[in-house]
């Protein structure tokens, strides 16, 4: 076990640094083949009209002139081993982990992204926590009372769930709760060490939109799990040992049909720790999903190589978790 | 006769079933009266079940032989109380030792499922939930009605009940999944499962079809040994008449839902008194027949439960019908007892006819 995850870590390791690559290559890359020169690059970071030394220190001090795996080398370098910069006599020390300077702000990149990060985790652990109890609960009971009024009801409620926008929903929570009725006013994020219970309040719409849509989503597909899984022959033998239905249902329904859950929640939440971008953009979250969005409207390489690297990583992570988490689940996966 | 795979052990004439009379519940340890389970589905009722009797008594085996979906399974799960669905509607009386259990309340029903009853399907592989132990899950099935068990004591008990089925290195094996069992083996693991609780009745629906030859003559050596050792009643549920043969001290033929024949089981091969019967028989194979000659398969198709044919049910099969003046076609023939003990049958024909008939016809071709 411990030499497969051993493997496993070293795997996700190889597929980061390939993940990295390909961003470098897209976005540094992709720009030269369309004839862009390295100079033209520079001077999307200089002000209008710059002089050609100017031009030629930026060209110099982003490392345009060097050849791409170069660059691609000290980027990577510079996440492991930190980086220096220098402007001519000037040298500026970058640490580990060293994501470089935003090429408008000047800022180093990763320090703001740190900053951002509690709130995304605040908003996708939240609204994971929200999102799988009720979808849980709900997919399990609308199996067990398949066709009841309960079923249809939340059924239609979920493919509602599923089909609108998140767009829609959060301006709509906001339009109704946060200004007709306000019962959430000032939407403001408020970080937990300052003041838990505005943390919470106000994360509350936030939360429940972002859940409305993942909970529809795992109620269907809880309930097309149990529904599947309660028609086994091992759910026959369950009860022909005389279990309570209670027990047959959780242990031996629920235990199968979750599995197949947990390797999509491993999913989703690395992909939304990457950036709620949707949701944090509709209600001015100050988190990492608006920080790839300045990044992109920007085309500051910097940061959106450190937002893709990130959230490539959580994505590795959550999947490596999720591989030796099925192990652990399913005696019938063998590590291989 | 003697080209019958009937062991020695079969020819010990005991008088086997009757048909029950109505009344207050007899003495049988286990009887069956007029069970009916229909389905209701968007095709119409499924009449799976249709006014089934039997009885049987401890320390016997009753082997439950018909064709495919002639509702053997659906009678299995019947008597275990194991029809949820608001679909199924389940009547007539189960008596389990003195006590009913059609019109129980089913928590008392479910308190006796695993303890005083228990059933072992037919493919142990999907019988057996993947995610838990072997011994898991026989601890499970103990502890579920030994409820002060502690682990340790359950666990001895797997070990226990898994040395008795002859599973080799059992207190290694326990902890095995159900994946590492071979298909024998995973069998003797749900009889082990299913025995824990040293029930009175054991159920077994197709205990040996999924397994290689070899294996099922085994695990049915199993089943008999420990039904010996217990003093069980058993009911195997087969559409195998060599497994019948091999364990069954009394028979009863289905076909769509109803008794068609029910009696010892060497007064049923011996002479058989219904023509289901004989077709089943004459579709049997055996040892002494060339690999290459044709088994004969009763003509035509069971028949659709939701429309079953009026009168009795094998009417459109049955080659002679038409010596019964039209009643095959009418009226529903009831089981009656024959001039032999504890044998009876539904026919229309004449006892004088069946013997005729199976003298001349049969009998020469089996
Ligand atoms: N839950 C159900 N709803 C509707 N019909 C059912 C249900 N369960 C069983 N049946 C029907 O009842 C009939 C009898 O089924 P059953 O499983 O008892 O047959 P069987 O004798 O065990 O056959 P086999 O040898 O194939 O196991 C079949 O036609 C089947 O389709
Ligand atoms: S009652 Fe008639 S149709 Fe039925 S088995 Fe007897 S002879 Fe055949
Ligand atoms: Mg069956």
């Amino acid at each position: 076990m411990t030499a497969y995850i051993v493997r496993r870590v070293i795997a996700a390791i190889i597929l980061l640094i390939v993940v990295t690559m390909i961003t470098f290559a897209i976005f540094f890359l992709v720009p030269r083949l369309a004839g862009e020169t390295s100079t033209q690059l520079a001077a999307q970071y200089v002000g209008r009209d710059p002089s050609p030394d100017a031009l030629a220190a930026v060209q110099k001090n982003l490392g345009f002139d060097q050849p791409l795996y170069q660059q691609w080398w000290e980027f990577a370098h510079g996440i492991v081993a930190g980086r220096t910069f220098r402007y001519g006599p000037d040298a500026s020390v970058c640490h580990v982990p060293c994501f470089g300077y935003s090429f408008k702000s000047h800022l180093p990149v990763w320090p703001e992204i740190t900053s951002r990060l509690p709130v995304t985790i605040s908003l996708a652990a939240g609204a994971a926590v929200i999102w799988v109890i009720t979808g849980v609960a709900i997919g399990v009971l609308s199996a067990l009372k398949r066709g009841s009024v309960f079923d249809r009801f939340s059924m239609g409620l979920a493919l509602a769930g599923v089909s609108l926008p998140i767009f829609f929903t959060a301006l709509l929570s906001l339009a109704l709760f946060s200004y007709k009725w306000p019962v959430f006013p000032n939407l403001q994020y408020v970080p937990i060490t300052q003041n838990p219970v505005l943390w919470a309040k106000n994360l509350v719409l936030p939360w429940i939109t972002l859940a409305f849509l993942y909970s529809a989503l795992y109620a269907r597909l809880t309930r097309a799990g149990m529904l599947e899984t309660m028609s086994e022959d091992y759910i026959r033998t369950a009860r022909a040992k005389g279990l309570p239905e209670r027990q047959v249902v959780i242990r031996h329904g629920l235990r199968s049909a979750l599995t197949p859950i947990i390797t999509i929640f491993g999913l989703d939440l690395g992909l939304l720790l990457g950036g709620a971008v949707l949701t944090e953009t509709a209600f001015s979250l100050p988190g990492v999903g608006q920080y790839a969005v300045e990044a992109i409207t920007d085309n500051d390489l910097p940061k959106i190589m450190a937002v893709t690297t990130l959230a490539a990583f959580f994505i590795v992570v959550a999947n490596l978790v999720v591989d030796v988490l099925y192990v652990a689940v399913d005696p019938r996966v063998r590590y291989r | 006769m003697k080209h019958l795979p009937l062991g020695p052990n079969h020819l010990h004439g005991r008088s086997g079933t009757t048909v029950t009379a109505e009344g207050p519940p007899d003495s049988a340890f286990l009887s069956v009266r007029d069970l009916r389970i229909h389905f209701a589905t968007d095709d119409g009722l499924v009449r799976a079940v249709d006014g089934l009797s039997f009885r049987l008594d401890r320390g016997r085996t009753l082997g439950i032989v018909g064709e495919s979906g002639s509702g053997k399974s659906v009678t299995s799960l019947g008597i275990m109380g194991l029809h949820r669905s608001a679909r199924a509607r389940v009547s007539g009386e189960v008596w389990l030792d003195g006590e009913e259990l059609v019109a129980a309340d089913p928590e008392r029903v479910r308190q006796l499922r695993g303890r005083k009853m228990a059933m072992i399907f037919q493919d142990p592989l999907t019988a057996m939930h993947p995610f838990y132990s072997v011994g898991q899950q026989i601890m499970e099935a103990y502890r579920v009605h030994h409820p002060d068990a502690h682990r340790k004591e359950a666990r001895a008990r797997a070990v226990e009940m898994l040395t008795r089925v002859g599973i080799p290195q059992p207190d290694r094996r326990v902890d095995d999944y159900p994946h590492q069992f071979s298909g024998g083996m995973r069998q003797r693991a749900m009889i082990a499962m299913a025995l824990v609780n040293d029930p009175d009745l054991l159920i077994a629906d197709e205990p040996t079809t999924a397994l290689d030859v070899t294996v099922q003559a085994q695990i049915l050596d199993l089943i008999r040994d420990l039904q010996r050792e217990t003093g069980s009643a058993v009911v195997i549920i087969t559409h195998d008449l060599g497994v019948v043969a091999e364990i069954a001290d009394d028979i009863l033929v289905m076909y769509a839902g109803r008794c068609m024949e029910n009696g010892p089981a060497e007064d049923v091969f011996t002479h058989p008194q219904h023509p289901y019967t004989w077709g089943l028989l004459a579709s049997m194979p055996r040892i002494n027949r060339e690999r290459k000659e044709r088994l004969l398969p009763i003509e035509g198709n069971p028949p659709s439960l939701i429309r079953v044919p009026p009168g009795c049910p094998f009417h459109p099969r049955c080659r002679y019908a038409q010596l019964t003046d039209g009643r095959s076609e009418t009226e529903v023939p009831s089981l009656v007892p024959t001039d032999s003990p504890g044998h009876s049958v539904a026919c229309h024909l004449t006892p004088e006819e069946r013997r005729r008939i199976f003298t001349e016809e049969i009998a020469p071709g089996l």
